[in-house]
């Protein structure tokens, strides 16, 4: 049994953490975070360039065919570098239901156009119930068009497809066709757009069964957890070079418990997020029979350990912390999105309770 | 990264699990709720099975009879104990801390003459750290030996001590240097708890048991060549054994919180709040998820340290946040459990309505230790933010 990372998993780490800092540095997220989509032409090419839109896709279909333990690590490395944009909803999200509902036509088709930086894609799920449970979709196809209206889609502007669950399937859109109209909804992560998106009898073309998007959405959660690691990470460091450096009373903070003790709980807990986060990742990669609740488990703590992470950090930095000058709010605001995103917290504990209590997964 | 048992490590899995279901007492259930004092000769008696099947001390180079067992197999040999709820072994200081210590810093002599006997639970041993003024600030501590011919003389008071009652031999910290810093003039000594002027007390403790003793030391002589490392080294040598506290200890802690939230998950079955199952009450299903998922973030945490420390050979940063994770995770388990069984949670052992035998109420009580105990977590989350995360020390 080996927990580390082995020789490629560093490798792709560390070179995907030195290539967001030198093609996404803060300057560049704050740039994106004032622009309508956070969205760059220029640095999507450059992802695509390091393989990285084609991560997990089967090499036939032109991605790298790797895994998801690899696909968190990414996901961890954008997370730290706060990367703006639609790379955790075109590859993380809608490539995960590609390659779990459509079938190989579809695959071939639409995940090589993603993986050679062609195209972009999201899913549209919640709708106005706000509940992540496929029961309660209402929007249906009937003849092979759609009709109803999706919130909180990240990254609809710019995305090439939509991919739309419906209550009879899960649906492809080009957002380009007439009846799709799409609004922006102004929310709080700045790095990540969300939008409303309306279809009025539109033609689409049916990817699979909705019982398919159960893994999918397994994946996405273990991708956002990993992204919330890296922030988790950043805002540590962050906040311990803040300790050693800001002084107050004749001394840099950092030698006082009260803040040194914040500093050890935000170690704490990122850590433990981490490591739930790789396990999770590991079990899905591998189908392992404690694969679900292990998600559940790296999501929920990740949300709440970003949040209380954040909470932390802030208040090391005292008044800088709540400037807008200051990332650490930038951190702060992603974490509340991604809290909520693919489940929050309750609701995957409602999930866990279920598969250890009903469905007897506690004895292993 | 990859989670699946080698080939090895399942022929060892294998190994321990036959001669487990082979030699395992039957009678452990009759056993295990009579207090420590009445079935201590039969913990002594199971580990002198073990030792006699080389499985006393996995973890110990071969020469002194271990298996050179890696972390791994450590973990697979305590999930294998816990499995089948073998018996604890009697000298768990002996085995886990000060072994090892003897190990790594005794000399031939010490360790012909202490090895075998700490395996074979022949000798029990107890640990003589903490004092009434050193507490966290262990290294302020008094307990003076003052060097008289070829013996130390030692005169103090110790306190906390675990299995001070049944203690042969006690790895014993004291003061041989007043003069310098105080890390520096400390000394390990390994005594014989028989000498002259060795004096046990219970130690009663909020629980009302007394796993704890305090020993006072009146003029005890103790032989020069039972210092334990060079003089005025204690520290060191002390630290050594405080980190094997912190280290594998770990594992076993593990599979223990994995079996109460089981049992605990068992109870909210039949446990009734407000009229029905707590198993169907939102509320303790949110609280009993948050648990279930902590037990297993402690576990895998676990195991990313054992992958840490076999790779690099140092305890990774990883380990330094168990002791922390663990105690307060504890106390959130107990206080679930009270919380599932409202009134009946007070019920002590006895009682002839207290609910399993009243071992929620005394978890509850006992889980009020755990963190104070080993390095109160005020003490690791200094340890994390000085040695891990690279802050000025605050004292």
């Amino acid at each position: 049994m080996e927990f580390g990372l082995n020789e490629s998993q560093e490798i792709l780490k560390e070179s995907a953490r030195k290539f967001f800092a030198g093609e996404c540095p803060m300057a560049e997220v704050r740039r994106l975070t004032e622009t309508d989509t956070a969205f760059d032409a220029h640095l999507w090419a450059k992802l695509a360039e390091q393989g990285y839109t084609g991560i997990i896709f089967p090499e036939d279909t032109g991605g790298a065919g790797l895994g998801i333990v690899e696909l968190a690590l990414l996901m961890e490395e954008a997370g730290r570098a706060l990367l703006p944009g639609p790379f955790f909803s075109t590859v993380a999200l809608a490539g995960s239901v590609l390659l779990a509902v459509a079938d190989a036509a579809q695959r071939r088709d639409y995940l090589s156009a993603i993986s050679r930086g062609e195209a972009r894609a999201t899913v549209a799920f919640l709708e106005a119930s706000a509940s992540w449970d496929p029961a309660d979709v209402q929007i249906t196809a009937v003849k092979g068009k759609l009709k109803g209206e999706k919130l909180f889609v990240p990254d609809a502007a710019v995305a090439d497809w939509i991919i739309a669950v419906a209550k009879n399937g899960v649906f492809l859109v080009d957002p380009k066709s007439g009846g799709v109209r799409i609004t922006p909804m102004r929310s709080m992560d700045l790095t990540r757009k969300l939008y409303t998106v309306q279809f009025d009898n539109v033609p689409a073309e049916k990817l699979g069964e909705v019982s398919g998007i159960s893994k999918a959405f397994d994946v996405a959660a273990v991708a956002l957890a990993a992204e919330m690691v890296g922030g988790m990470q950043r805002t540590l460091d962050l906040t311990v070079e803040y300790a050693k450096t800001r002084k107050q009373f004749g001394k840099p903070i950092g030698i006082f418990q009260a803040v040194q003790h914040q500093c050890a709980d935000m170690y704490l807990e990122t850590e433990s997020a981490r490591s739930a986060v790789y396990y999770a990742a590991w079990g899905l990669q591998e189908n392992t029979f404690d694969a679900a609740s292990s998600v559940s488990i790296a999501k929920m703590y990740a949300s709440d350990a970003s949040r209380t992470v954040g909470n932390r950090g802030i208040q090391v930095h005292g008044g800088m912390g709540f400037t807008w000058e200051n990332d650490l709010h930038l951190y702060y605001r992603r974490a509340k999105a991604s809290e909520t995103a693919f489940g929050d917290p309750t609701f995957h504990r409602e999930r866990l309770a279920h598969l250890v209590i009903e469905a007897g997964a506690a004895s292993a | 990264m990859d989670l699946k048992l080698t080939a090895e490590e399942l022929a060892f899995r294998n190994e321990v699990r036959a001669w487990l279901e082979a030699n395992i007492p039957t009678d452990w259930s009759e056993w295990r709720e009579k207090p420590l004092d009445e079935s201590f000769p039969y913990l002594r008696a199971w580990q002198r099975k073990l030792y006699e099947g080389g499985w006393a001390a996995v973890s110990w180079p071969t020469e002194y009879g271990g298996r050179g067992a890696t972390l791994m197999q450590q973990s697979i040999f305590w999930e294998e104990m816990a499995r089948v709820n073998a018996p604890p072994m009697a000298n768990a200081l002996g085995l886990g801390l000060i072994g090892p210590t003897i190990i790594a810093y005794g000399t031939n002599s010490q360790k012909e003459r202490h090895i075998p006997k700490i395996l074979s639970a022949e000798e029990i041993w107890c640990q003589g750290f903490s004092e009434p003024n050193a507490g966290s600030d262990l290294a302020s501590l008094q307990t003076e030996a003052r060097l008289d011919g070829d013996h130390y003389v030692v005169n103090g008071q110790k306190v906390w001590t675990s299995y001070g009652w049944v203690g042969d031999w006690c790895e014993l910290v004291v003061r041989t240097d007043t003069t310098v810093s105080k890390h520096k003039g400390l000394t390990v000594l390994l005594v014989d708890m028989k000498s002259p002027g060795v004096e046990v007390r219970p130690l009663r403790q909020m629980t009302g048991e007394s796993e704890f003793n305090e020993i006072f030391f009146r003029d005890v002589r103790v032989p020069v060549e039972n210092v334990l490392g060079k003089v005025d080294d204690g520290w060191n040598v002390a630290v050594s054994t405080l980190m094997h506290e912190r280290g594998a200890y770990g594992a076993r802690l593990v599979l223990t919180f994995k079996s109460n939230i089981n049992r605990l998950i068992e109870l909210s079955r039949t446990v009734l709040r407000n009229g029905r199952p707590a198993a169907q009450d939102p509320i303790i299903r949110q609280k009993l998820a948050q648990c279930f998922a902590e037990v297993e973030i402690m576990r895998v945490n676990q195991l990313r340290a054992f992958s840490h420390i076999s790779a690099t050979g140092i305890p990774g940063p990883e380990g330094s946040i168990q002791k922390l994770f663990w105690s307060e995770l504890n106390q959130r388990i107990q206080q679930l459990a009270q919380e599932m069984l409202g009134p009946y949670g007070q019920l002590l052992a006895g009682d002839p309505h207290a609910v399993e035998r009243g071992t929620w109420s005394y978890g509850y009580l006992r889980s009020r230790g755990n963190t104070i105990e080993a390095g109160t977590s005020e003490i690791q989350r200094n340890i994390i933010g000085h040695f891990v995360l690279g802050l000025p020390r605050s004292y």
